[in-house]
This record gives C-alpha cells, structure tokens and sequence, in this order.
C-alpha cells in the first residue's frame, strides 16, 4: 500500500497518471476542521442521513397511499419487504418472524448504503470495517444472547454434533466453536471488502481514462464493473442479511 | 459492544500492518482508528432511527395493505362465489316456473276439456230428451187422429146402414144397428 502511494508521488510529481483509489474514503468532518470527534459531523453522517432519507422516501412516501392496486413505488416497497419476511421465515423458521424488523432494518441500510456508494463522488459507509464490525458484532451477541436466553446451556449442543461419531465429536466441536467465533469477522470483513475493493478498482480506473491512448477501454471497464457492483451491491445486503437469518436460526434450533 | 469492536479493529490492524510499509497514513482509511468512534455513534444513531422509521411506520403500514389486498382478492372471490351461486339459483327458479306453467297450462287444458265434453254431454241429453218429448207428443197426436178417425168411420157406418135400412124399407131399429156395426168395426 505504501510502495503504491511512492508511486503515486513519483508519478504525480512526473505530471503523469494519478492513483488516489483510497482517497474516496477518508472520513471527512461536514463543515471544516481536522479533528474528528465521535460527535462531530462527517461524510458518514451525510451519507446515512441519505440513507436513511432514501429508505424513508421508498417505504414510507412511496407506501402513503395504502393503494389495494399498488403504484410502482409501493410496489417495490412491497417487494422488498416480501423478499426480506420470505427470506427470514424460510430460513429462520416461523419463529424467526418476530425478528423480522431488525433484519429488515440491517438489510435495507446495507443496500442503500451500497447503492448510494455507486453514485459518483458519493461516501460508502459500508466499505468501513468499523460500521460491518459493529452491525456484525451487534449480530453476534443478540444471537448468542438469545441462544443461551431460549435454551440455557443446552444452547451448547449447537457445538456438540450428536449426529457424528462419538470419537469424532470433540474436534468437531473445536472446530464448530472456532468457526463460531469467526462469524462475525466474516460476516463484516465480506461485506467491507467488497465495497471496498469494488469502488477501489473503479477509481484505479477511472485514473487510467486520463490517458488518451487507453481512455475507451478504461471507460468500458468502469461500465462493466459499475454493473457488476450494481450487483454486488445488492448480492452482499443480500448475503449479510441471510446469513444474519441462518444465524439465528442456529439460536432457536441449536439442535442439529 | 465497543470492546469487541476495538478488539476486531485491533486483529484487523495487526493483520495490516503485517502488510508492507504499515497503514497508518492515506494508505488505507478504514483502519484509521481515530475515526471509529464516529462512525460507530453515527451508524448505531443511523440504525436506531431507521428501526423506528421501519417498526413504527413503515411495516405494519405495508403489511396492513398486503393483508388488505389479501382480503380484498379473498372477499372478491367469495362474492362471485356466491352470484354464481345466485345466478344457479335464478336459473333454477326460472326452470321450476317454467315447469310450473307447463303443468298448469296442462291442467287448465284439461278442466276446459272436461268443461266443454260436460257441456256437450248436457246439450246432448236435453236435445235427447227434447226429441222424445217431441216424438212422444207426435205420437200422441197420431193416436188421437187415428181414435177421431175410428170414431168417424164407426159414425158414418151407423148413419149409412141407418140410411141403408131405410131405405130397403125396414125400420132402423138404432140399437141393433148399433150393436151391428160395433161387431163389424171390432172385426
């Protein structure tokens, strides 16, 4: 990383190409200022204000009409609250259903802080690996906690796999406790790494199209990786939130 | 949640800086530490509010309008159900009328059949009897002209042997005339 920003300088300094893939996200205070206390206005904020705006406006003003025959927005509202309840029923089972709000509320603030990212000039939230760790964590230890809640400690036979050969079972459980524990690392590393290194690449690119000579090839592969990002974008929300479900599945039936 | 948090970031910058030159600089803004409490306070803001957003407002509202369309298409069903049913009905109901006035026009048919055979059985017997009366009257009559007649042939003999004795000079004697003639009408 470092050898790149040299080369970067260097370059810079030749008036040649500019590499500044990182630079998109760096956490900026609002309204000036170099300091970044935990209260101070950032692009963060911004960005998930328009989050927060952006889900709002579909499933709140685009639902206002409570039409029986819906319009295109409410239609779409109604999608994706269809996709997210048919998702948590299917894999979390009936009972998963009363958790439905928080997965909902994890999955609509994923994919519209990853659609938001592809608009040009934008901040994507989750390409921090401190906003993935925090929804990740938070996942982990409502899940544990609800495990241990529901069924005590039989909520450790999730690690005791009855169906297995006795001799088997204790370095099964090893292996069930420690891929336990690397759930949440997954589970936020996945979703930052994508957005990351999606939006990286693209502006790796970007910074080729100002070379003339290869500037229609570059600007071919930025479409072509904006449309598969379009994709990841979605595919990763996607991804978080069912597995946030087969997680909690594993909470109310620990039992294989 | 924080600790955890800090111990991810923490594995996570080990695992950077095992990574040429350190991380430290622009190199690579997500594990710039400073940063974290800010995202973490914005981001756990951000969730909270679009929770509520979603819990108080947006859900119920959608699944009411889902279970509301659900309904609706159910309760449509229901009542063409039910004027199918209606319309069976009606179609019934206008066969058994139709049935019903078969049965009576038949029936009508009938009575004014019977009607008119009674009434032509009763002309029939009073012209029957007409005719007898009439036949029994000219019978009647026949017998009373054929006695007349008798009557008058007996009176015109009885004169012509009265004449007839007379005549051949004898005394008519009317008794034995009589009695005569009565023999002779008798035959």
């Amino acid at each position: 990383m470092k050898k790149g920003t040299d080369d970067v300088a260097t370059a810079e300094e030749e008036g040649g190409l500019v590499f500044h893939p990182m630079d998109q996200f760096i956490v900026k205070p609002l309204f000036g200022g170099d300091t970044v206390n935990w209260y101070t206005p950032t692009n963060v904020t911004l960005w998930m204000v328009i989050a927060i705006l952006a889900i709002t406006a579909l499933l709140v003003l685009g639902t206002r009409g409570r039409a029986i025959v819906p319009s295109r927005v409410q239609s779409v509202a109604e999608l994706a609250y269809g996709f997210v309840y048919k998702m948590v029923e299917d894999v979390a089972g009936k009972d998963g259903v009363k958790y439905f709000p928080y997965i909902m509320t994890l999955f609509m603030f994923i994919v519209f802080s990853n659609m938001l990212g592809l608009i040009p000039m934008s901040f994507t939230t989750t390409s921090h690996i401190a906003v993935t760790a925090v929804m990740a964590v938070a996942v982990f230890l409502a899940v544990t906690i609800l495990g241990f809640v529901l069924h005590g400690m039989s909520f450790l036979k999730l690690f005791w796999i009855s169906a297995a050969p006795l001799p088997l079972r204790p370095i099964l459980a090893l292996i069930e406790v420690i891929s336990y524990f690397v759930r949440p690392v997954s589970h936020s590393i996945r979703l930052a790494g994508n957005m990351m290194a999606g939006h990286a690449v693209i502006k790796v690119f970007a910074a080729f199209a100002a070379v003339a000579l290869i500037s229609p090839l570059s600007i071919l592969a930025i479409t072509a990786i904006y449309a598969l990002e379009t994709l990841v974008s979605f595919i990763q929300a996607y991804v978080f939130a069912i597995l946030t479900c087969v997680y909690l599945k594993d909470a109310l039936h620990p039992h294989h | 949640m924080a600790t955890e948090t800090e111990s991810q970031g923490d594995a996570a910058a080990t695992g950077a800086d095992a990574a040429p030159g350190g991380a430290e600089a622009v190199g690579m803004p997500q594990l710039d530490f400073t940063t974290f409490p800010n995202q973490i306070f914005w981001l756990v803001v951000t969730l909270v509010v679009i929770y509520l957003i979603l819990s108080r407002v947006a859900l119920p509202r959608i699944e009411s309008v889902l279970n509301d369309r659900k309904s609706t298409i159910t309760g449509d069903i229901a009542r063409a159900e039910e004027l199918k049913l209606q319309a069976e009905e009606a179609e019934a109901a206008y066969n058994q009328a139709l049935a019903d006035a078969r049965a009576e026009a038949q029936t009508i048919i009938a009575e004014a059949k019977a009607e008119m055979q009674a009434e032509l059985d009763a002309a029939t017997a009073k012209a029957d009897a007409e005719i007898a009366a009439k036949a029994a009257e000219s019978e009647r009559a026949i017998a009373d002209i054929r006695a007349g007649a008798m009557q008058s042939v007996e009176e015109v003999a009885k004169a012509t042997a009265a004449e007839i004795v007379s005549a051949m000079g004898g005394k008519s004697d009317a008794k034995a005339i009589d009695a005569a003639i009565a023999a002779q009408v008798k035959g």
